[in-house]
């Protein structure tokens, strides 16, 4: 009895495991790996953000100078353009490689 | 159900090697379907786990001693809630723990992880399925919690009666998560390091991770000091024993890797510090395990010569190489993107923080290693005792208090002289005036190192008031809402920051509570008659009577204390000692359950200001002579009237009470380093809290802000 | 001095600092010790020096003379050796005839005089697996 559950087990274990492998391999997906590079984008983006407001919060209980502040905010507001350029980049780069 | 149970372990050690295979396979392709049959492996082994723990603990509660180990770790008579934990009692049981935990803590992170990091998660996924693998494995080839025991016994022999502790019971389970979780933040590190993506990407996606990890590590190590204060019977929270400082290590480590990691994140700095960091306070983590189970240093701790010494060593060899000879051959990869500006800014305070706590580390690394150390060099086995621990970390204890008031005072970058003067003064304030008045008030100026903790401490908190203060009015300025409101909103949308300060806070607290309790403890071992009184500092004690009571498996007995405090009325303590029945028969039918185990229950009146502290322990010879009658003419009597005979002779010991020992401490400000403790947890919860909707509205108001400065630019 | 040879400096009293913690540490660490010795070894021991003692407790042998505790600690392996011991302070809840304990203190006139407070016990043999 308990062997037959034990062997049921590792079946509905192997089945559940082995499933992706009976679909057909499809050519490396594109559009995943947009969406991973994407959502990778998008993390930076809010680390980016959080940043931003760290400083502000930095000058805010006086622990930066009006002219540090400046820069450092100039600076994290310049990388902060580039990754959101990145994001519009990687989106219309695969729009216009797949119409739909 | 044993036969199910090692048929769970196996298909969880098959699952294991299996996506550690396919998990290789799949990122070497480019083969997606065996990248996700990988993770479904991983989810697989999670599962199967899950279900032996649900037959261990089934068998536990129906007591089915056909399980060795349920028969070895409880009785009948055990209380259900001990039933559900003693599981973690043992060796097999703990290796259990350690793995379904790994499991559970790995689908979770593959599970966040799921649409990031494309080419680092297969290699993360093998990672810690070939940890996975290893203690499975280890389990079922050394020490299987599914031995089954045939015929099985009526009876189990019960849990030892010192982890009859509910603090105990949790601090296992604490501590393994903690060692677990922070193979998480490792085997990303080197899935990062294998596809050379070194950037902070990993580090952000296991923050959460670590921090969880640094918690649960947290609350381990105040369990199992509170556990030691009030059950062990000899007043102290801390003796530097090893599978102690074995647990503080990696604690000490992780604390340095979750600050080091936001100076990568912030400047790009420090890359193969962090990554070295990781893999010291994994290998920390594996070396904890390693001296609970192999003992090889002398330990109260120490579980006996075990089978799984040798191949946990061997793990932690392969780790520590394999990582170093990955970190060397990255060099490259690893450099920074940008130097240290100024010596006074967050990233110079950060570096120097990690520098004492790493150097904290190897001085207890040391201290702990020390008898093999010295074996290896004089041939003679000798061991370094508290005096030597305290002499190094008491400095850098004193050191890093600071450090948490500064730390937070000190912006990114470049710092001003007006900022600092700025920031400075309230602190520098508050230190100078807490250390004139102890100097003036009391006799701490015989104790310098405890009045520089004081001092310091008086710094730090000062100064992480200030950054509350300032927050809430910086705040209340930009909305206009009330102070207390504006507060709790900017620590709301800041919560990792000032999550993070609230930690600070509590750790100051807390090194309070250990300066003071340590530096300025009393404590006296009385020898007391029944009516007699003795002083102990301005406390006065009189053993008012002594009390028996037979129940719940024990015989306890106890002493009522009347505590005067400078002449007035205190508290009314009651510390017990409880016997618990041993298994030996050469102790006699009777005299067993006069001799097993004993265990103290302390009488604790807590303060605010003070613990009064009293461990009791009685004088039985008087019962040896009954005892020794009774074994003789009652051998074949039943339990029932066996029973009777044990609470009359227990009884008899009030008919004339001889004297008792006892020892008193009284402990000012220990209740502190609690309240610290939980202050610094409560911090980390709300650091870890997660803040979906108040990120997008952030990020959407950022949008807007970074889109006009560009319209300016 | 330029940024490099900056950092050079730097990195020397890093490292000197470093070196300096790790000579104290092998320093003071080989000078408070104390060796661990079995009673066997004890009985030719020179006083004075203190010694990590460790082994049995007697069965039988343990009196409480006041707030004295009087026991032997015999060689783990061979019960015929024993030394009396001396010791006042805590005592831990595990400590019992037949324990194995740990103590430190020095040899005085035959007698192994323990410090306060540094009696262990090892945790009771149900620990182990069996």
């Amino acid at each position: 009895m308990e062997l037959i559950l034990a062997l049921i087990l590792l079946l509905v274990v192997a089945a559940f495991v082995m499933a992706p492998l009976r679909h057909r391999p499809e050519p490396a997906d594109p559009g995943q790996a947009r969406d991973s590079a994407l959502a990778e984008l998008e993390a930076q983006k809010e680390a980016k953000y959080r940043e931003i407001r760290d400083t502000e919060l930095d000058r805010a209980t006086g622990k930066l100078s009006d002219d540090e502040f400046g820069r450092q905010d100039a600076e994290l507001r310049n990388d902060a353009l580039e990754i959101l350029d990145q994001i519009d980049r990687t989106r219309k780069r695969d729009d216009a490689g797949e119409p739909h | 159900m044993t036969l199910l149970g090692t048929a769970c372990l196996l298909t969880a050690l098959l699952a294991a090697i299996y996506a550690v295979g396919a998990s290789l396979y799949g990122a070497r392709s480019g083969d997606r379907r065996w990248i996700d049959s990988g993770r479904r492996a991983v989810f697989a082994m999670a599962a199967t786990l899950t279900l032996a723990v649900v037959i261990i603990e089934i068998a536990f509660v129906s007591d089915d001693f056909g399980f060795e180990l349920v028969q070895a770790h409880s009785s009948t008579t055990t209380p259900t809630f001990y039933k559900l934990t003693a599981m973690w009692s043992s060796q097999a049981g703990s290796l259990l723990l350690w793995a379904w935990v790994l499991s559970l803590a790995s689908s979770a992170a593959i599970y966040l992880t799921q649409n990031r990091h494309k080419e680092i998660v297969p290699y993360a996924t093998a990672v810690l399925m070939g940890l996975g693998a290893f203690f499975t494995g280890l389990m079922i080839f050394a020490a299987s919690p599914f031995h089954a025991l045939s015929p099985a016994p009526a009876e189990g022999l019960g849990l030892t009666p010192l982890l009859r502790h509910p603090s105990m019971m949790v601090h296992p389970p604490m501590l393994y998560s903690g060692y677990v979780m922070w193979s998480i933040p490792f085997a990303f590190a080197i899935g990062a390091l294998i596809t050379r993506r070194v950037d902070a990407s990993w580090i952000r996606s296991t923050r959460r991770f670590a921090l969880i990890a640094w918690t649960f590590l947290g609350i381990g190590l105040l369990l199992g000091s509170r556990w030691s204060y009030t059950e062990l019977g000899w007043g102290g929270y801390w003796a530097w024993d090893p599978v102690e400082n074995a647990a503080l290590m990696p604690f000490l480590a992780g604390t340095a890797f979750l600050h080091s990691v936001m100076v990568q994140e912030k400047r790009g700095m420090l890359k193969v510090w962090n990554v070295s960091l990781i893999v010291g306070t994994f290998s920390l983590c594996l070396l904890g395990t390693f001296l609970v189970r192999s003992g090889v240093l002398q330990s109260i701790h120490a579980f006996g010569a075990s089978t799984v010494g040798a191949p946990l060593l061997v793990l932690i060899g392969v780790v520590l190489l394999g990582s170093t000879l990955l970190i060397v051959s990255r060099l490259d990869d690893l450099r920074s993107e940008r130097r240290i500006e100024s010596m006074i800014s967050r990233e110079a305070i950060f570096l120097i923080n990690n520098l004492l706590l790493v150097g904290m580390v190897a001085v207890i690394f040391w201290g702990t290693f020390f008898p093999l150390i010295s074996e290896a060099f004089t041939g003679t086995r000798s061991s370094l005792a508290s005096p030597w621990f305290d002499r190094y970390v008491t400095p850098i204890a004193i050191v890093l208090v600071l450090f948490t008031g500064i730390g937070p005072l000190v912006a990114w970058g470049r710092f001003g002289a007006a900022a600092a003067r700025r920031v400075l003064i309230w602190p520098t304030a508050a230190a100078a005036i807490a250390f004139a008045a102890l100097l003036v008030l009391s006799d701490a100026g015989s104790h310098p190192w405890a009045l520089a903790m004081f001092s310091l401490a008086a710094f730090a908190l000062t100064a992480l008031a200030q950054e509350f203060w300032r927050a809430g009015s910086a705040r209340r300025t930009l909305t206009g809402e009330p102070t207390p409101v504006a507060l709790a909103k900017g620590i709301a949308r800041n919560r990792r920051r000032y999550g993070g300060y609230l930690v600070h806070a509590g750790i100051a607290v807390l090194l309070i509570g250990i300066a003071a309790s340590s530096s300025f403890q009393t404590n006296r071992d009385l020898r007391l008659d029944v009516g007699q009184s003795a002083d102990v500092g301005n406390y006065n004690v009189t053993y008012d009577r002594p009390t028996v009571n037979v129940a719940n498996e024990r015989i306890a007995f106890g002493a009522v204390l009347n505590v005067t405090h400078d002449g007035k009325p205190y508290a009314v303590v009651s510390p017990s000692r409880n016997y618990y029945p041993s298994q030996d028969p050469t102790l006699g039918p009777i005299g067993r359950f006069f001799n097993g185990d004993a265990t103290s229950e302390v009488g604790l009146k807590s303060g605010g200001g003070q613990d009064f502290w009293t461990a009791f322990q009685p004088d039985l010879k008087g019962l040896e002579g009954p005892i020794k009658r009774a074994n003789k003419k009652f051998a074949d009597s039943g339990p029932d009237v066996q029973g009777l005979l044990i609470a009359a002779i227990a009884q008899s010991y009030l008919n004339n009470p001889p004297p008792a020992t006892f020892r008193v401490i009284v402990d000012p400000l220990i209740s502190w380093l609690y309240i610290g403790g939980l202050i610094a947890v409560g911090g980390a919860l709300i650091g870890l809290w997660p803040s979906a909707a108040a990120r997008r509205r952030v990020t959407a108001a950022s949008a807007a802000r970074i889109a006009r400065g560009l319209s300016r630019a | 001095m330029d940024p490099s040879s900056k950092r050079k400096v730097r990195l020397v009293i890093a490292l000197s600092a470093a070196v300096l913690l790790a000579v104290g540490l092998v320093y003071t660490s080989f000078s408070a010790s104390s060796e661990a010795k079995q009673p066997s070894q004890l009985l030719t021991a020179s006083s004075g020096t203190s010694y990590q003692l460790t082994g049995k407790v007697v069965p039988g042998s343990i009196k409480h003379q006041g707030e004295q505790l009087d026991f032997r600690v015999a060689d783990r392996d061979n019960a015929s050796k024993s030394i009396p011991v001396t010791y006042t302070g805590t005592v831990p809840d595990p400590f019992r005839d037949g324990r194995e304990v740990i103590v430190n203190g020095k040899v005085q006139d035959g007698t192994f005089v323990g410090e306060k407070d540094t009696l262990v016990t090892k945790c009771p043999s149900k620990f182990t697996e069996n």
